[in-house]
């Protein structure tokens, strides 16, 4: 950029490293940027549809002004300031494969806008770098070409704007900014270095030329720009600004000015603690600006007097500094505490899913009970008199809280009837508590009569989930673990693996010789077995269902397969360990090269062909099994329609074809692929609904339950970005090969195997590339095929998108155990296990980051993972609910 | 008798317990500026070797399985090559389980494979003297119930726990503490080893504290 290098070496001009707080999102980071507040996380959320802002801000100080101002670019701000703008041309910022025409759109208008010189605020936002990043990332050669077209852009308006002011006399003030960084990856979100670092670039003729050391410029915070604008522009500095005056920026005035900008903004910042925080008048920096402004008092005094001795000077320079002193003081001090908790609604909602973790915790014996009969009745605590004593205790308690609370409390903001409806839950979860622990004593003073576990004998398996699952949950402690969880998947899988393969070889091996071993008794189990939990019954039944399951796995195994048997464990490794060097993801290790960049970069765009068509081909080959031919040929098209899209889109190759055809945006084959989609969903649920009719045929079931599963193989292929088609073929390989090799065989109970498919299917979804860190959530899924931004399609695809690992494990979990196991109550099994293993990381992991809420690291670790956490609870709750219904289907049948 | 055997066995984990301290202190007396975790690759070799060399010797001097009688020389000879191979096999087998486990495959090739020569050292080499190259046998002592006497018990303890410290060893490699102990492969060694000692020091008190409920079946 040399003429921005320039102004920035020789020119009247002021640079800084402008510091941007996580979420490094562009929505909070524009709110930064006018307000001078902290937005906080659930802005993200916020960022797809903004809503108005209502904070004060500089916009709409300069409106209340009479300013006119004109806005071009980011929609975001359109929407965050509707009616601000005298005139506007938003650009939508989500077709982020498009960097050339969201540019153009903002440029064209310059011209004349320039000319007419109508306005007095002129808001620019280019979007074109951002996509770049987020579509070929910070080591693209398209950069290199955007950035020249900005330079170009800004010797433009500094030339108008300086042709200008020979005619007005009247200085202008150019601001270069940017709203965040760039990771490594090109992507943004997160606390990187590079993605919170952002130039910040002041340019005015009003400003004294002066050689400038380029190469430090001084750090200052983002927030810092909104109470410099409202002080450059004579405006009111926005009320929740918790930035300071950038003060090189005043340096050139005379020192009553100087002094008078300050005190403005101590002003603002003190009345801004004094409503924050109860204690205002211990906290350092109030003092300090009491001191500063007795000693401005006695400076106007002496200036007054006339006195233009030095005497004057030195005290002026004396305020000065106490000033900013006072006014780092200040800023620091709102900055850390303007982040407040609403610790009643935490409260609230922490009570809520704890008692539902508490019920579904006091239930593991009676759901696992061989006859699965889960019935917690929620109509006879609510006639209790204990519910109503709760209701009203609860309600008087909420009566107080929210009358006597100062700050603003989003519960106490709730409607009347939602918050009664929140505490008649909360109390009626909390009766349907006592009555199962009531349940449970009654029947625990007669065990010897009912025992409760006939088949308790822990395996290795079992303890190695038991531990692994306790592992995980206490792991979301340290910020470390949180940003590197992947590791511990992958960790877990791999030993699950090992264990698998140990349990094969001792099953396989052990009864070749003939002669059983298990005459050998050691009393008490070895280091490895659960002594307490083994009773003599339990013990000896769970003796004969192993000599019963391993003689029925040397009936299975004959010839070739009897190895693949034994090998399955060792491949299902390799292709873990192939997955896994695919995509970096993480915070410590994520810069390391990795096979998916290497195929992303325009190099090697006819390997990544190949294998896009490959993984392609293996997905066809290993779903069309279970499908109907019908599907079968839908399945085909739709899957050659997939690759046609990226074809289309640009991201690989025919071989019949020559590089660099124009590109377009897919809408045409993503929409066939779409009907196909919905074609093989549809006759997956018309089966379903058909076996419900005609009662005896289980077997319409399986292939509709297939069907389905097939169909969101498809939807998933097509929203993967090309590099992650492996990561698909990869996992309906480990898919069939379980099934065929290692479940059907060993014969693992529901509960088992629904908890290795819950981990194989967090493990798949870092395989994807994910991490608990906003930056990585692949958006352009949601605008596959889509011409504008629509917002439900848009998230439902991205969700789909980013959680597509959990969500095909799962899908494939109710197809095996619908089609595999005879007795009826795999499913409910199965559903309980399913939602009680998602739900204790996240009940755990919320009462982890309450008591962490003060931890330096919430805002840029814990936080963004409660976000993920959040969805995939929805998630999981949406499966549960799939498999009910499949279950009661089932049931209604039999 | 029974006693008399959980006493030997005692006094045999002392004597590894010991080569292993003794690992650690001897060096620096030959070496300059030998220290575990600046200089953890010859730490390693030089470990590895003590405990060889000490359950080497042990097992000529204790011979735990007395069952084993035949000794013509050429039957000896092709039994230690066969246990060499074994243990050559066990290092490669436990280096492709490194790398599987995500052990950077090209680089730190020297680490990662003398972690697995530790490793086969504090496993695979007690069962060789023990068992003998037989995988029948060994898979009968690492089944549930398999154990026939206190030595294999205690062979089995020794080497669940070392699994399960370097196991465990590999927990805190993400933390960002940046401690010198946190690199590849030093935690999962170290693991390894306070593993190995702790298998080796709980072994025999635990088959005394269980001596009166284990009962095998004598071949």
């Amino acid at each position: 950029m040399p003429y921005t290098t320039y102004l920035v070496e020789k020119g009247a001009s002021h640079n800084f490293v402008a510091e941007a707080k996580p979420p490094t999102v562009t929505m909070p980071r524009i709110k930064a940027l006018m307000t001078g507040s902290l937005p906080g996380f659930i802005d993200v959320v916020r960022n797809l549809n903004s809503p108005a802002l209502l904070e004060d801000n500089v916009i709409r100080q300069a409106k209340a002004a009479g300013k006119r101002i004109f806005f071009y670019g980011d929609e975001t701000w359109i929407k965050l300031f509707p009616k601000h703008f005298v005139e506007y041309d938003g650009t939508t910022s989500f077709f982020v494969s498009d960097y050339t025409e969201v540019d153009n759109n903002v440029t064209r208008h310059l011209d004349k806008v320039l000319k007419r010189g109508d306005w007095d605020v002129l808001i620019l936002h280019y979007l074109g770098l951002d996509h770049i990043g987020h579509v070929s990332g910070p080591h693209s050669p398209l950069i290199g070409r955007k950035l020249s077209e900005m330079d170009g852009v800004l010797m433009r308006i500094h030339t108008a704007l300086l042709s200008k002011e020979r005619e007005t006399l009247l200085p202008n003030l150019l601001v270069l900014c940017g709203d965040h960084g760039m990771s490594e990856t090109g992507s943004h979100g997160a606390s990187s270095t590079e993605e919170v670092n952002t130039p910040l670039i002041l340019i005015s003729s009003a400003f004294e030329r002066k050689p400038g050391d380029m190469r430090h410029p001084k750090r200052v915070q983002q927030t810092d720009l909104a109470a410099t604008l409202a002080i450059g522009l004579g405006l009111p500095i926005p009320k929740d600004s918790v930035g300071s005056l950038l003060f090189p920026v005043i340096e050139g005035k005379p020192m009553r000015d100087q002094l008078r900008f300050l005190h403005l903004n101590t002003v603002q910042l003190s009345k801004l603690l004094q409503e924050n925080v109860p204690s205002y008048e211990k906290d350092p920096g109030f003092e300090q600006f009491k001191v500063s402004e007795k000693l401005h008092g006695n400076w106007i005094k002496l200036y007054l007097e006339e006195n233009k001795s030095e005497v004057l000077f030195n005290l002026g320079t004396k305020v000065l500094r106490q000033y900013l002193d006072a006014l780092k003081t200040l800023s620091l001090s709102l900055s850390t505490q303007v982040a407040q908790y609403d610790i009643y609604s935490m409260m609230v909602g922490t009570a809520v899913v704890l008692e539902v973790l508490t019920l579904l915790l006091l239930s593991i014996p009676q759901a696992l009970h061989r006859k699965a009969e889960l019935d917690i009745s929620l109509s006879s605590p609510v006639i209790s008199l204990l519910f109503y004593l709760m209701f009203l205790v609860l309600s008087a308690f909420h009566v107080i809280v929210c009358t006597s609370a100062e700050s603003s409390c989003y519960f106490c903001g709730l409607p009347w009837l939602a918050a009664c409806g929140v505490m008649a839950l909360i109390s009626a979860l909390l009766c349907a508590i006592m009555s199962v622990l009531t349940k449970i004593f009654v029947r625990g003073s007669l065990p010897s009569k009912n025992p409760a576990h006939p088949n308790s004998g822990w395996s290795e398996l079992d303890l190695l989930m038991v531990f692994g699952t306790v592992g995980h949950v206490l792991s979301l402690g340290a910020s470390s673990f949180v940003e590197e969880e992947h590791q511990t998947w992958y960790f877990l899988v791999n030993t699950l693996c090992l264990a698998l393969s140990q349990e094969i070889y001792r099953s396989y091996f052990l009864r070749d010789d003939g002669e059983p071993q298990c005459c050998f008794h050691v009393e008490q189990g070895f280091a490895g077995a659960t002594p307490a939990l083994q009773d003599r019954t339990g013990y000896d039944m769970q003796e004969q269902d192993r000599v019963h399951m391993s003689s029925s796995l040397s009936e299975v195994l004959r010839g070739h397969e009897k190895w693949m048997v034994l090998a399955s464990p060792w491949l299902i490794l390799a292709c873990c360990r192939l997955l896994r060097s695919l995509n970096q993801t993480g915070v410590q290790w994520a810069h390391r090269p990795d096979f998916g960049h290497w195929l992303t970069s325009s190099d090697h765009k006819a390997e990544l062909s190949a294998l896009a068509a490959l993984s392609l081909l293996v997905t066809f080959v290993l779903v069309q099994r279970g499908c109907s031919p019908v599907s079968r040929g839908a399945l085909a098209l739709g899957l050659l329609g997939v690759y046609c899209y990226r074809a289309a889109i640009g991201n690989v190759l025919f071989p019949w074809q020559p590089d660099n055809r124009d590109i377009s945006k897919g809408i045409i084959e993503a929409r066939f692929v779409y009907v196909f989609v919905l074609g093989i969903l549809f006759t997956g649920t018309k089966d379903l609904l058909k076996s419900q009719v005609i009662a005896a045929d289980s077997k319409i079931k399986t292939v509709g339950l297939w069907e389905i599963y097939s169909g969101l193989v498809l939807l998933a292929a097509l929203l993967f970005r090309p590099h992650n088609l492996p990561v698909l073929a990869f996992s309906l390989l480990i898919q069939t090969v379980m099934t065929k090799f290692i479940w059907k065989p060993l014969r693992h109970d529901a509960a088992e195997i629904t908890i290795m498919h819950y981990w194989f299917g967090q493990a798949f979804f870092y395989f994807q590339g994910n991490s608990n860190n906003i930056a990585t959530v692949d958006i352009s899924a949601g605008f596959v095929g889509l011409d504008t931004y629509v917002e439900i399609p848009a998230v439902f695809l991205t969700a789909f998108g980013t959680y597509a690992g959990p969500v095909l494990w799962a899908s494939h979990l109710v197809h095996f155990l619908s089609s595999e196991t005879s007795s009826g109550s795999a499913l409910s099994h199965a559903c309980f296990c399913y939602a009680l293993i998602g739900s204790i990381p996240v009940s755990t992991y919320i009462i982890l980051v309450t008591s962490l809420r003060y931890h330096l690291f919430i805002w840029s670790v814990f936080s963004p993972k409660l976000l993920y956490e959040g969805m995939h609870l929805l998630i999981t709750a949406a499966i549960c609910a799939f498999f009910t219904a499949m279950d009661q289907t089932s049931l209604t049948k039999s | 008798m029974k006693d008399n055997d959980i006493k030997r066995l005692l006094y045999t984990h002392l004597l590894c317990v010991f080569s292993i301290i003794l690992s650690v202190f001897i060096p620096s007396f030959f070496l300059e500026n030998f220290s575990i975790l600046e200089t953890h690759l010859t730490w390693l070799c030089i470990c590895s070797g003590f405990v060889t060399a000490v359950n080497l010797v042990l097992y000529f001097v204790v011979k735990p399985n007395a069952s084993y009688k035949r000794s013509s020389l050429s039957h000896k000879v092709t039994r230690f090559l066969k246990c060499c191979i074994y243990f050559l096999m066990s290092c490669f087998t436990f280096h492709i389980i490194f790398v599987l486990y995500g052990a950077p495959l090209i680089e730190l090739v020297l680490e990662t494979f003398l972690f697995a020569v530790i490793l086969s050292t504090f496993t695979t080499i007690p069962c060789l003297c023990l068992l003998g190259p037989n995988l029948k046998a060994w898979l009968r002592v690492f089944s549930r119930n398999g154990v026939t006497s206190i030595w294999e018990n205690s062979l089995q303890i020794t080497t669940i726990s070392s699994f399960v410290g370097a196991w465990l060893g590999a927990l805190p490699i993400p933390l960002d503490w940046e401690r010198p102990w946190q690199v590849w492969p030093i935690s999962c060694t170290l693991g390894a080893t306070f593993g190995y000692v702790a298998g080796l020091v709980t072994s025999p008190l635990w088959i005394y504290w269980k001596r009166k409920q284990l009962t095998y079946k004598s071949n």
